[in-house]
């Protein structure tokens, strides 16, 4: 799916470069205009990235400014008494201070300095935007959900390219893609009304909804992504490989992890890598089965409220242009760049890494 | 331990591993269907929701899906084509815009799709929505909100990529030789293209089409807050009305509701519609592709 050099099909199945010369031929408006046109269109899927990219920061910059603001304050109109007046007012609260505080006006708040504290309480009188919470919520239910996903996929995927007859693979293929066709309210509502309610009756812990719901059932929306990679890498190893071991008498088995396994090394790892980027900002399912609840405790059967379920959950009820809204985007844009990283590096760096491989042995 | 039974235990491991994802796709389906089959009804498809949303039917959720993917659709298909046109026809392999294009439609196909909710907000509603408002509206909030036309355009850029990947794949299986042919007898690299290259390539764009519109009817998070509404008591009117969903339906029903128990059958018939609705035009799409792959060869 991504390691596969585009090139054009010739039918006699050589892989002559399409090199057609238009040298000597009528200049043509039309074929001109098309192709401008054609290449600005393009040009679109650019600059949508790029949009994304300063919208999405452009919406949380203002924590970083707030903050500015009531330094300027802090230093040099109330030096002294700030701190103390911040913690009487803070504590005679009442209705009119709840205004104040969800307004920006950088007195009562202290928004980006409390982006490191260990709570998340973004309505409160004293409103607290701990953010590690949630990362700590979102690592867990990650490593759970690939820690189901990973060894699944890799395996169906092995058994697929290595061991199925031709005609058992033609179903099992288009099995798994149809699994990555559901979407991910199904498999949330899923969640949540059958597989909570029977690992419960498995393991009877307290808290219906949880890590371990949540990550067995993001693992399912990360599985088709991971076997299709992985599929697609296992099936690109050279034919050659395969019949050299076999013919040195190993067995399909040791053929399979000693030989084939290590080849697709690097694609297996891009897509374990792609896995992850898809449960790291899976809402739905996080919503509808990890409970919400901010707690930090290593008990995979405790709830947890990861960071794009609390984008979720909170966006629809704040003020636009408030400092929780801020916050919300803020958290958006560590997701954003979180998952531009993770493809980066499974394009560039590990693309590369294949090429080479085959391109000096092929 | 003797060799071959390792290799009959790790083999029937690896087949076991598909055996368990099969069976977790067919209990989810069996499940569902055991679940919503005796609710789902004619009444139920097109009656609106009754007595505080506990009876009556999902119309309005059926309604405002149909006009979310159209409006998706037709925003989405024609960026979709001329960008997969471009990138096998045009592109050299090695230009880095080429290149560029290719890594911005793959991170758009793994941004989450909640960061799409937030761009709609952020961008559609937020900026374009509210100066519209100021500029033609005399500061009269009508764009500026949560509207179908801004969830449906939100959606359109979470699906381009599915569109561009299968177009071009389709656009690639077409022989050299045919384009070859056309430029031989004097026709122009756009006619060729026109006349050659995009009809051989309908099924292709039909493909891409029917993913974009199952992976567009089923997703929640970009529409959360861009256009999506709990109830309505009528259908959306203009392009600035907020609409019901399906997928939204399915989560709000279940998460939200006050009296979640008493809505269950009208919550797993719900489930039931969407996912037969994902599920056959996802089975469309894999007889269509497998069609195109079989021709390739």
């Amino acid at each position: 799916m991504i390691h596969r050099v585009l090139k054009h099909k010739r039918t006699d199945g050589s892989n002559e470069p399409e090199k057609i010369s238009f040298a000597g031929k009528k200049f043509r408006f039309s074929d001109w205009f098309a192709e401008r046109l054609i290449k600005a269109v393009a040009f679109m899927s650019i600059a949508i990235v790029a949009l994304i990219f300063i919208f999405v920061f452009r919406e949380a910059f203002p924590v970083f400014r707030m903050n500015a603001i009531q330094n300027v304050a802090t230093v040099n109109l109330v030096p002294e008494r700030y701190g103390e007046a911040t913690e009487n007012s803070a504590g005679s609260n009442d209705a009119a201070q709840t205004v104040k505080a969800s307004v920006s006006d950088g007195k009562y708040v202290k928004p980006s300095s409390t982006l490191l504290a260990r709570v998340w309480m973004p309505v409160s009188d004293n409103p607290r935007y701990g953010i590690i919470p949630l990362f700590f919520g979102t690592l867990k239910v990650t490593i759970i959900a690939l820690l189901f996903a990973a060894p699944i996929a890799i395996l169906a995927a092995i058994y697929t390219s290595m061991f199925a007859k031709p005609w058992i693979r033609e179903i099992i293929k288009p099995a798994i893609e149809l699994l990555a066709g559901f979407p991910s309210v199904v498999i949330g509502f899923f969640a949540l009304m059958v597989l909570a309610t029977v690992f419960q009756d498995i393991f009877g812990y307290a808290s219906r909804l949880n890590s371990f719901v949540g990550g067995f059932a993001m693992s399912l929306a990360a599985i088709p992504v991971i076997y299709t990679i992985t599929e697609d890498a296992l099936t690109a190893v050279p034919k050659t490989y395969i019949e050299a071991s076999l013919g040195l008498g190993a067995s399909r088995r040791q053929t399979a992890f000693h030989v084939v396994l290590p080849a697709a090394a690097p694609g297996i790892f891009a897509a374990v890598v792609l896995g992850l980027g898809r449960i790291f900002g899976e809402t739905m399912i996080a919503l509808m089965a990890t409970g919400n609840a901010a707690l930090t405790s290593m008990n995979p059967f405790e709830s947890v409220r990861t960071l794009s379920a609390t984008i979720g959950a909170e966006m629809a009820e704040v003020v636009f242009g408030d400092t929780h809204y801020s916050v919300l985007f803020l958290i958006g844009s560590l997701l954003f760049i979180f998952t531009f990283a993770l493809n980066a590096i499974s394009e560039l760096y590990i693309k590369n890494l294949v090429i080479r491989k085959y391109q000096s042995k092929k | 331990m003797n060799r071959n039974r390792k290799d009959i235990i790790i083999e029937s491991l690896t087949g076991i591993s598909v055996l368990l994802i099969i069976f977790i796709i067919i209990s989810i389906l069996a499940i569902t269907i055991k679940g919503g089959w005796p609710n789902l009804s004619w009444k139920f498809l097109v009656e609106f929701p009754k007595d505080g949303m506990t009876k009556g039917g999902i119309f309005p959720a059926i309604v405002g899906t149909a006009l979310m993917t159209l409006i998706m659709t037709i925003a989405a298909v024609p960026f979709g084509v001329i960008t997969a046109i471009y990138l096998a026809e045009y592109a050299k392999e090695n230009s880095i815009f080429a290149k560029t294009i290719r890594f911005a439609v793959k991170t758009l196909a793994v941004v989450p799709s909640i960061i799409f909710g937030l761009f709609g907000l952020g961008f559609f509603i937020g900026f374009i929505g509210q100066n519209m408002d100021k500029i033609f509206n005399g500061g009269v909030l009508k764009w500026g909100q949560p509207s179908i036309l801004w969830a449906s355009l939100t959606m359109a850029l979470l699906t381009l990529p599915v569109v561009i990947v299968s177009v071009e794949e389709a656009i690639r299986t077409i022989p050299v030789e045919m384009r070859e042919a056309s430029l031989a007898l004097g026709a122009t690299k756009w006619q060729t293209i026109r006349r050659v290259v995009l009809p051989g390539s309908v099924t292709g764009i039909l493909t891409g089409t029917i993913l974009a519109i199952s992976r567009g009817a089923g997703e929640v998070a970009p529409i959360l807050f861009t256009g999506a509404a709990y109830y309505l008591a009528d259908l959306p009117h203009s392009l600035s009305d907020q609409f019901m969903s399906l997928g939204y339906h399915i989560y709000i029903m279940s998460t939200q509701s006050a009296n979640v128990d008493a809505t269950l059958p009208i919550q797993f018939a719900t489930t039931l519609v969407l996912l037969l609705l994902t599920f056959s035009l996802n089975a469309i799409a894999v007889i269509l592709r497998y069609r195109i792959r079989k021709k390739a060869k």
